[in-house]
């Protein structure tokens, strides 16, 4: 299935980014670089405690500390405030109550209730420690297990903690449990994890009073939305809301929506008529900006006598926090209506709960739904451990073959037959050595020696095709000298999009990468940013539009001036050459110029320059799939586990630039072995933060992640070029391949774990717990 | 407000004056007052190591020093590593080759541990070069292409020596 589509010149080559010159020489510029004359900083005071009423607030002393400008409150910034909401929520749903600062109570530890702005970071801080609060302590929401039935309100106006609950039950389901052989049930809890951009958040704001203009600088995912919801915050046009694009240090998701502190810096500056940087801490970042993964799914598996899936019953349950970045998002749906993945799963029953408590809000992060692979790969482990089967065969029985598609999914799913999950899982046993695998390790637990192999298999929907996250666009420009300029409403921070759109456009108009250049920001037509494995399909499809529409323009002007046929001209690498005939030639340079400098010589009624707008609109969703195998050592002394091996093989499609692929699924498995085995943000009972550090939140380390071992399947998807979002599947299939791993390598103690961390600690419970 | 103290040091061969309260980091001078916005500072606490710059030849975390302690050192950043405009530094061309970055945000503390690394080992084993990373946090690669790079760079030093 390997190789169908035909590679570009460009397109397939693992082309050396145009980004890096600048970024390994200290040129890049980020968020944090930008210095404008009589910029003033801003930080701002959190509450320590989960859920109180603010008794008194006295900014006093603060405000009369030397180099002050400003202390603001909730008072002073929210009345600004009617209009917050992030673009991909509706406006009729239910949400907390809208507001930049805390006023009056406080809702969890981190949440922001005084703004200072001063000359410097320094002053502003120490004036922090002159605002004088005082707090009344309320009993909080912590736990959100229990939160829909708390007599405790995180947002009393909302008048209790459930914040969505949806169900779709399916009588037919109900009837294959009836009949079945086996039915399996376990409930797989997930536990509080964070984005951790290397980067944290930061925004500089501009004000220019009489020009009623703002001018942003943003470590953003999305300028487009900073365009778009910073104006209605301001309450100015779009086309008075300047939003530059930088280099962004990452985001993960996290950087996706605005923050209420970006919020609260684009007010505090209009109303100082001053320049104002705040650049988030990573304190902050770590206990305020955002959470994920604060989630449990009860499932039921009906399996015949054959291993065969006849049916489930999906419960979810997650956290929301107090303030959910980007708004009170109902993933838990996404993660049932997903939840068949690649198998045929039979009929499938629903349900789905988000709750409020007083903890950091809920954030996109790398595979926002991801809880369904999570739970469906480690229930079908669970499925081979109970009927006795190996967990390989019981995938191989169910797997949507080749045959199967296109394949309507019992929750309401259409796949495409352009997906090759059974490839993939053949692949990935193949390159781990399966068989071979299974008998080192029976060999292995003779001499004391634990090994587990995990694996998961997944489809994921790249590439939404719908409401604000359905279309991109480009608009291309040849300069006089031949050179191009394309301006896109993406968002790169770490995607390298400078040089993959930059190969789609050498391919489609005739040049090579390095003479196009890629402007993100300011100037660009609207686009969601990037995200949601989105950038290479739908932005690539604008710019493929985009450099064809200039490229049809170029030969038609080159065939007049050469005096050939246009069917008869080819352009490559910024030339324009009579196909046999390369001596009979001329420049894009040539080209451009003409059609700038001198229009009169175009053909009779051509349109004088060299560019072209394109949007394109993509289709509901793209499907890529992958499966990761992966091989573990326990340490049954110390609970430490340790990874061996670990195999990806995965298809999106045509590969726009291998090197790119590679390293966007590396750090997405990185993420993904850093919540199983070693990442939580841990509350107290009080709701309290207790990983509010880099020593108490432990980020993986080179000495954590093991060499990855990827293969290619490359079965080419229906949108132009073939194309598959890839930028999210590491981390989803990560999760549940080092959870079963590990699972494998607890099985010969009886234990059966349904949770994470597997940190040393809880290992060493699940070998005792069973031992007993 | 604390006394300005004055300060002078080295900074890429340059002297770079300037003056700063004495709990100005090390950090916040270089970037602020010496315009190296090279040093990225991502965590204040002296854990991610993207920070790291080298002083009189070590590889420090600019975040846990204050200029004061750095006054009449000589520093080096990531801005100072490329002998000229047209040529990187091995580990700089090692790492645009291995894809050893993607945001860039971690890159100039990585780049300026690698070299520091490889200089005291010129020819570390793999299990060498994960532990001796080990100090800097990278949320985008998952370490592939650093680790690769380290160990092209190590190759291209040994062999320009």
């Amino acid at each position: 299935m390997a190789g169908t589509a035909a590679a570009g010149r460009y397109v397939g080559q693992s082309v050396k980014r145009l980004e890096d010159p600048r970024l390994v020489t200290g040129h890049g510029r980020y968020v944090d670089d930008i210095a404008l004359p009589g910029m003033l900083h801003a930080a701002f005071g959190r509450s320590d405690l989960a859920r109180a009423a603010i008794t008194q607030l006295d900014t006093t002393a603060a405000e009369a500390l030397e180099g002050v400008r400003a202390v603001f409150t909730g008072a002073d910034l929210n009345p600004h405030n009617d209009s917050l909401r992030a673009s991909l929520y509706p406006p009729t749903s239910p949400a907390p109550p809208a507001n930049m600062l805390a006023d009056g109570d406080v809702r969890f530890v981190g949440d922001p209730y005084v703004m200072v702005v001063a000359e410097s970071r320094y002053i502003a801080e120490d004036a922090l420690d002159l605002v004088e609060a005082e707090f009344e302590p309320l009993d909080p929401v912590v736990d959100y297990e229990t939160a829909a039935d708390s007599e405790h309100h995180v947002h009393p106006e909302l008048g209790g903690n459930l914040a969505h609950d949806v169900a779709v039950p399916n009588p037919t389901q109900q009837e294959a449990f009836e009949n079945a052989a086996h039915i399996i049930t376990e409930t797989w809890h997930q536990h509080r994890q964070t984005n951790v951009p290397m980067e944290t958040r930061g925004i500089v704001a501009s004000w220019q009073p009489h020009a009623g203009v703002m001018e942003v600088w943003a470590s953003s995912q999305s300028p487009h939305e900073m365009q778009l919801v910073g104006a209605r915050v301001l309450g100015i046009g779009e086309h008075k809301m300047v939003v530059h694009f930088g280099d962004v240090g990452g985001g993960f998701g996290q950087k996706m929506f605005l923050g209420r502190e970006d919020m609260a810096v684009l007010v505090a500056a209009k109303l100082l008529a001053s320049p104002l940087k705040w650049i988030e801490d990573r304190r902050e970042n770590l206990m305020a900006s955002n959470h994920a993964r604060i989630e449990q799914m009860a499932v039921s598996m009906a399996v015949d006598g054959d291993g065969c899936f006849l049916a489930a019953d999906l419960d979810q349950l997650e956290d929301d926090g107090a303030y959910p970045l980007g708004g009170p998002a109902t993933p838990g749906a996404m993660a049932a209506m997903l939840f068949p993945g690649p198998y045929r799963m039979g009929p499938v029953s629903w349900r789905a709960r988000t709750v409020y408590t007083n903890t950091c809000g809920r954030g996109a992060y790398r595979g926002p739904w991801q809880m369904e692979s999570v739970a469906r790969e480690q229930m079908i482990d669970r499925v081979a451990r109970e009927v006795g089967m190996d967990p390989l065969e019981l995938r191989r029985r169910n797997v949507l073959r080749p045959g199967d598609l296109p394949y309507e999914a019992p929750t309401g799913l259409s796949f495409e037959t352009t997906i090759s999950p059974e490839q993939t899982l053949e692949q990935a046993a193949e390159m781990i050595g399966y068989d071979e695998f299974r008998a080192e390790q029976a060999e292995a637990r003779e001499q004391g020696r634990y090994l587990g192999l995990g694996m998961a298999l997944y489809i994921e929907p790249t590439s939404m095709g719908m409401g604000p996250l359905g279309t991109e666009s480009a608009m291309l420009r040849v300069e006089v000298d031949g050179s191009v300029n394309v301006f896109m409403g993406t968002g790169s921070h770490g995607q390298s999009l400078e040089t993959t759109m930059a190969q789609l456009v050498a391919d489609e108009l005739g040049v090579r990468p390095e003479d196009v250049t890629l402007h993100q920001g300011h100037g660009s037509g609207y686009g969601f940013g990037t995200g949601g494995s989105r950038s290479a399909v739908i932005a690539g499809g604008a710019a493929r539009a985009a450099a064809s529409g200039v490229r049809d323009k170029v030969v038609a002007i080159a065939a007049h001036l050469m005096e050939a046929s246009a069917d008869d001209l080819e352009v490559a690498d910024g030339v324009i050459s009579v196909r046999g005939t390369p001596a009979a030639s001329m420049t894009m340079a040539q080209v451009a110029a003409t059609a700038y400098q001198n229009s009169d010589a175009l053909p009779a009624g051509m349109d004088a320059g060299l560019e072209h707008t394109a949007r394109y609109k993509a289709p509901p969703s793209t499907h890529s799939n992958a499966c990761h195998m992966c091989v573990c050592e326990l340490d049954p002394g110390t609970g430490k586990v340790s990874l061996l091996r670990y195999v990806v093989s995965e298809d999106c499609g045509v590969l726009i630039n291998p090197m790119v692929v590679d390293g966007q699924i590396a750090g997405g498995v990185a993420q993904g072995i850093g919540g199983v085995l070693y990442e939580h943000c841990v509350y107290d009972e009080s709701g309290n933060p207790l990983a509010s550090t880099f020593l108490d939140y432990l980020v993986p380390t080179a000495a954590e992640v093991p060499e990855l071992e990827t293969g290619h399947v490359v079965v080419p998807s229906d949108t132009p070029g073939g194309h598959k979002g890839t930028g999210e599947g590491g981390a989803i299939g990560a999760p549940p391949a080092v959870f079963n791993a590990v699972a494998d390598a607890l099985a010969p103690f009886g234990a059966y774990p349904n949770r994470q961390p597997l940190d040393p600690d809880t290992v060493l419970g699940l070998i005792a717990s069973a031992s007993d | 407000m604390a006394d300005q103290k004055s300060l002078s040091m080295t900074v890429n061969g340059r002297t770079r004056r300037g003056r700063g309260e004495p709990r100005l980091t090390l950090a916040d001078f270089l970037r602020e007052q010496a315009l190296c916005t090279g040093v990225h500072v991502g965590c204040e606490h002296g854990v991610c190591g993207s920070c790291t710059v080298l002083m009189d030849g070590e590889a420090v975390r600019s975040c846990l020093l204050f200029a004061v302690q750095a006054d009449g050192a000589d520093i080096t950043t990531v801005e100072g590593l490329a002998p000229d405009p047209e040529t990187l530094h091995p580990v700089q061309e090692a790492f645009r080759d291995c894809h050893g970055l993607q945001c860039g945000f971690c890159t100039p503390g990585f780049i300026l541990s690698v070299a520091a690394f490889l200089e005291a080992n010129p020819d570390p084993t793999d299990d060498e070069i994960r532990h001796g990373i080990a100090g800097n946090l990278c949320r985008c690669t998952g370490y592939q292409g650093i680790v690769a790079a380290t160990r092209q760079a190590a190759a291209a030093m040994r062999a320009g020596e």
